[in-house]
């Protein structure tokens, strides 16, 4: 059999570093003030928890939170719906990059878009898109912009090369969405079917990729307007659990602060570049509808107003569906991203809700938190 | 879980500003535009969908590559451009 790509992972998985922090997690845990509820706000970390099982190693005052998970997952059926439509047009060609093909919308998925005889492109990089456009004069090649803060600048840099080389061709989707918005609404939150709801979340792991770019600033405000921690991490076994520990002493020590965990490739400012050449084409868009979360607002962002001769989204405005179409009636994955339900607490998970076949966001990718639970199951705490 | 491999500048285009980086054997371009500092041959980027997104420390890049290196050794050739590729394509980067 040969190695795959999770054999290489292993390597990174050191016991004796793990266990070393988990008694040291404990021991810190005995003197914690109070129970905490940590979420980890990106799938990615939810993977790593699952996979190692760091969710057992914990003592019984602190307790996970699974957060938003990753932008694919978070990616509502409208906007499924808006990629679906363009794909279906007979002079376009739809360029994205590989994780959407499998996201379910109301019509079925890209690959199905596919099927049906639509020109749809999947590529390792968004200045893939330009080939395409060259080789293609007469068709419109859109390309659907998904990711968080990591991915908006490599779109930013394909629009700035398209308008200054002229190119006519290329149009632009974009639903790139930010951390700290479904973080803040997260907070805030309330679940409508209890009355009484405080916030859940106690502190929060922060993920390292998107601080390359935009900083550990972002997250500024969370200890000083909301008092929540947050610890910028990498994304590791030992990367978590050394954030984890940075946590517990800084309730220990009665301090609330941004730190940074992953201090190799993460600065408080970020790549000031990659976000002045985002702010130069794209603006926060008024709302943005979160696949398990509702609208949330100024959490996703827009071509400026200036640049609508390249948007998508403005002149194939008359085709695009508009409908609101609600999160299935039995998914509970809003309840999970906000703590108050695990994955198999649902009465959906692993039955009707799979990977292969999947209701709620929390499902739809390998990085959401009811994926982790399907696939590594056997390491769950009873 | 992205393992984040760094990746070594053998050969920057001028003109395009598109450096040939060296992922611990498998060689493919990578855009500057989006690096806000000084890069020149021999400096260690991570890359992500096609842009290397910032400079690494040369210290804490060869120590993770030495890490790396002992686990890929083992891979055959296509499983280890497989994996290498894989993880620059990391969907938890996006």
């Amino acid at each position: 059999m040969s190695l795959q790509l999770k054999d290489l992972y292993e390597g990174f998985r050191n016991p004796e570093v793990i266990k070393a922090l988990a008694l040291q997690i404990q021991k810190e845990a005995k003197t914690l003030p109070k129970k905490i509820r940590v979420m980890e706000v990106c799938g990615g970390h939810t993977h790593t928890i699952m996979k190692y099982g760091l969710n057992q190693l914990m003592p019984e005052n602190i307790e996970f939170i699974h957060g938003p998970g990753c932008p694919v997952c978070v990616m509502p059926k409208e906007r499924i719906d808006h990629a679906y439509t363009l794909a279906m047009q007979e002079d376009v060609i739809l360029v994205t990059l590989g994780d959407m093909i499998k996201v379910p919308g109301s019509n079925g998925n890209l690959a199905n878009a596919r099927a049906k005889g639509a020109d749809v492109r999947f590529v390792y990089s968004p200045m893939d898109t330009i080939k395409i456009a060259v080789e293609n004069p007469s068709k419109k090649v859109i390309f659907f912009a998904i990711g968080f803060e990591t991915t908006t600048p490599m779109t930013a840099a394909l629009i700035d090369y398209v308008i200054k080389n002229g190119i006519s061709n290329i149009l632009f989707h974009i639903n790139h969405v930010t951390v700290p918005a479904p973080m803040r609404e997260l907070i805030h939150s309330h679940d409508e079917q209890v009355n009484s709801y405080d916030s859940q979340i106690d502190a929060f792991i922060g993920p390292a990729h998107v601080s390359v770019i935009s900083g550990s600033k972002i997250y500024e405000e969370f200890p000083r307007d909301f008092h929540i921690p947050v610890v910028v991490s990498g994304f590791e076994p030992i990367d978590v659990m050394e954030a984890l520990l940075m946590i517990v002493k800084q309730f220990n020590e009665n301090r609330c602060e941004l730190e940074i965990q992953y201090t190799r490739s993460v600065s408080y400012e970020g790549n000031v570049k990659a976000q002045e050449l985002i702010n130069t084409y794209m603006t926060l868009d008024g709302s943005f509808k979160w696949r398990g979360l509702g609208r949330i607002r100024e959490s996703a962002l827009k071509l400026k107003d200036e640049y609508k001769a390249y948007d998508a989204e403005v002149i194939y405005k008359a085709i695009l569906p508009i409908d609101e179409i609600d999160d299935h009636k039995l998914c509970i994955c809003g309840d999970i991203m906000r703590g108050i339900a695990k994955p198999n607490e649902c009465t959906v998970f692993g039955t009707i809700c799979k990977p292969s076949s999947p209701l709620g966001s929390c499902m739809v990718s390998s990085e959401g938190a009811c994926s982790a639970y399907y696939k590594f199951g056997n390491l769950l705490s009873p | 879980m992205c393992l984040s491999i760094p990746s070594k500048i053998t050969k920057i285009d001028p003109e395009t500003n598109i450096a040939t980086v060296d992922t611990m054997g498998v060689t493919r371009q990578a855009s500057l535009d989006l690096i806000d500092q000084e890069v020149t041959i021999g400096d260690y980027v991570l890359i992500h969908i096609g842009f290397a997104m910032n400079k690494i420390d040369e210290e804490d890049a060869l120590e993770s590559l030495k890490v790396y290196g002992e686990i890929i050794e083992k891979m055959e050739e296509e499983d280890r451009r497989n994996a290498i590729l894989e993880d620059d394509n990391c969907p938890n980067r996006a």
